[in-house]
């Protein structure tokens, strides 16, 4: 009868939409970055995220490895802290360093993990020690145009990393 | 002096009328939990908003993805960044685009024959047929409409913003036409969209789109004058006030949702 | 005022009309009617167009609300009556509307089982028969596939009383059955709606202004005119009446006290004053 034929279509329809949902959910949002209980977490302080934002990638050697799970400034050292969760799959050597990165010159920002050497690795809730923050392209910009005006023979030391390149704004 | 009496009379009918559908909502609300009992009537009514507007929401989808692809790479490609295209395409899909134009299709498409379908069976005494039979319309013919609506958009919004992102609409145009890398495309996406706000928000704006529309609907077209006009202007009334409601609640949904 | 609730079978008249006040909008549509309707006869009210013989169909049904006055259903004001004891009230009353008002998305037979399925919780086979015998009644068994879209104007109206009658109501009201039907149709219902009320022991109020069909199947008459009842009895008592007015109505005289002209300033006047 008809009435067959009607819950057919309904069904379609309706399990079609819940496809559309589930697409949106996984693939779109990819909700696995949130509330996974796999995987566990580690924070680096940085003196500037520039615009990293939260769900953004965590990758080491290109390779994704984790998500950004939350960003807040530390009262004490005006500081921003950058919670990451890891894939349990991916050890960190405990004195790897992480740096926020640009993908192309307007991509998003992510979180670049450098390994280290260290024989024991992060556990959860570990800080990375070596912390490298984004660059700001105006402030680069005004320190090169700075040295070239000054010593065009002392432009920058770029062996050293670390945030003593890129201080943060005085207030 | 007359003109001040008159607007105040339009003013008092103005604020009557708000009055008359917010008490009509509350009815169709209350007759809501007697519909576990027949399910079967809601079944129906999913097929007529839902089913039916399956094509036009699909079709307009994929067109949507497609042009927001081309006009936002011709953008990009400017500044060498377009590998940010599926990023910029599903946000303005998944945040604005989506739900809002999903919305002002649905009223066009399934606003409107609700509001006729009542309308007529208010000008054709089937619904005076109903109550005289001791049935209550709002009860048998209005609440299944209502929640078929109301559950019918989030699930059309949703395949109206995979059909737009997806493998037909934008990814088609940026991975297949223009060569864009289908990884960056993707991971383009998923670091930008986030399932809170951004997901969830489909389904909060078009759950209360889906309520807004069928609610103008209903309330038009039971409250039809019973004539073949009244019935038109029911019709037409339904899209006009249903699709300015939509895009004024979208201001205060994003508003809300994303000034945080 | 408390009225007892349980009904009054031994009372002769089943809906009692008094002093009906009603107005919609600015127009007086009833300014003082008593009309009793007794039990298991027919009751034809009469009057030209627009005098709202509708209107006391929903009074009396409760679909609308009188200004003052009382109309009461075996004994029930209906008025006062709350939604859910006004819909109890109503499976007692079927009514049959000018357009026959079928549902359009259902078949005869399913707008004939719908009463039945909404109000009772019968096995569909039970349905199944109660709705074959209800068409046979009214001669659509045959036709019970069709839907209301492929029914003539006549058989609509059959289908509906089947529906009408499905609940096996104490009363029928027929809002105006006969209106735009032709001389076979009409024949078939008025012969129906006789035989239905003898055999179902059913109270019918039949609101017609067609006079000389109508007056052959009337028990008992009113007629109805600016608001008042101008005469009632019996049709005999009706077609005898001393009345003026009357005797227009039921001749269907072009002229009396029923002027032939809106009134209008004096003819002549008229057409020089335009010159």
């Amino acid at each position: 009868m008809q009435s067959r034929a009607l819950e057919l279509l309904v069904g379609f329809f309706v399990c079609l939409g819940i496809a559309a949902i589930f697409i949106l959910t996984m693939r779109v949002s990819d909700v696995s970055s949130i509330g996974g209980s796999h995987g566990y977490t580690v924070q680096a302080e940085f003196f500037n995220i520039g615009n990293l934002q939260e769900g953004a990638q965590v990758n080491m050697a290109g390779v994704r490895i984790g998500r950004v799970a939350s960003i807040h400034l530390d009262p004490n050292t005006y500081e921003a802290v950058v919670e990451m969760r890891i894939d349990d799959q991916f050890k960190l050597p405990a004195d790897s360093s992480a740096s926020i990165l640009t993908s192309g010159l307007l991509g998003s920002q992510y979180v670049g993990i450098e390994p280290g050497g260290a024989a024991d690795f992060m556990e959860n809730g570990d800080s990375f020690v070596l912390t490298q923050g984004a660059v700001i392209l105006e402030k680069l910009i005004s320190q090169l145009l700075y040295s070239f005006a000054g010593n065009s023979g002392d432009a920058g030391d770029d062996s050293a990393a670390g945030d003593e390149l890129f201080p943060p704004a005085p207030d | 002096m007359s003109t001040l009496s008159r607007s105040l009379y339009t003013a008092t009918t103005w604020i009557a009328e708000v009055g008359r559908s917010t008490l009509f909502l509350l009815r169709i609300l209350a007759s809501l939990p007697a519909l576990v009992r027949k399910p079967r009537l809601v079944v129906e009514q999913l097929y007529s908003v839902g089913v039916l507007s399956l094509v036009i929401i699909v079709v307009a989808g994929i067109f949507v993805g497609m042009v927001l692809a081309l006009s936002g790479y011709r953008l990009l490609v400017d500044f060498g960044a377009e590998t940010a295209l599926g990023t910029s395409v599903a946000f303005i899909v998944v945040r604005e685009l989506g739900p809002v134009v999903t919305a002002l299709l649905f009223a066009g498409r399934a606003g409107s024959a609700l509001a006729a379908e009542i309308g007529l069976m208010r000008a054709t005494d089937q619904l005076a047929g109903m109550e005289m039979m001791a049935v209550d319309p709002v009860k048998r013919v209005v609440a299944p409409r209502f929640l078929a609506g109301v559950l019918a958009l989030p699930l059309l919004t949703s395949i109206f913003c995979v059909m737009a992102i997806g493998a037909a609409g934008g990814y088609y145009v940026g991975v297949e036409m223009l060569g864009l890398d289908a990884n960056a495309y993707w991971s383009g996406i998923q670091s930008s969209i986030q399932y809170w706000p951004d997901i969830a928000a489909i389904f909060i704006k078009s759950g209360v789109f889906g309520a807004i529309i069928t609610w103008v609907a209903v309330y038009e077209g039971y409250h039809t004058m019973p004539t073949s006009e009244g019935v038109s202007r029911a019709t037409t009334n339904t899209v006009v006030i249903a699709s300015l409601a939509i895009l004024g609640a979208n201001l205060m949904l994003t508003a809300i949702m994303f000034s945080g | 005022m408390k009225r007892p609730q349980q009904p009054d079978t031994s009372n002769e008249t089943l809906v009692e009309v008094r002093d009906l006040h009603f107005r919609l909008g600015e127009r007086v549509i009833y300014d003082g009617v008593d009309i009793d309707i007794p039990r298991g006869r027919i009751t034809v009210i009469m009057g030209p167009s627009g005098t709202g013989k509708t209107t006391l169909l929903r009074l009396i049904s409760g679909q609308w609300r009188q200004d003052s006055g009382s109309v009461t259903f075996d004994g029930q004001e209906v008025a006062r009556l709350s939604q859910r004891r006004l819909f109890e009230l109503r499976k007692r009353m079927g009514m049959l509307f000018q357009s026959g008002a079928l549902l359009t998305d259902l078949n005869v037979y399913d707008n004939t089982a719908f009463p039945l399925r909404e109000h009772t919780r019968l096995p569909e086979r039970l349905i199944r028969d109660i709705v074959l015998m209800k068409l046979e009644a009214v001669g659509l068994r045959g036709a019970r596939e069709l839907f209301p879209a492929q029914l003539s104007g006549g058989m609509a109206r059959r289908a509906a009383l089947a529906r009408a009658i499905a609940l096996d109501p104490d009363m029928i009201m027929y809002d105006e059955p006969f209106a735009g039907q032709d001389p076979i149709s009409m024949g078939v219902l008025l012969r129906l709606i006789r035989r239905l009320n003898d055999a179902l022991g059913l109270t019918s109020v039949v609101v017609s202004h067609d006079i000389s069909e109508t007056l052959n199947i009337a028990d008992h008459v009113y007629i109805i005119s600016d608001g008042v009842v101008v005469d009632h009895g019996s049709p005999e008592a009706i077609r005898a009446s001393q009345s003026a007015w009357v005797q227009q109505f039921i001749h269907a005289e072009s002229d009396g006290p029923v002027a032939f002209h809106y009134p209008a300033a004096a003819y002549a006047a008229d057409l020089l004053d335009s010159a």
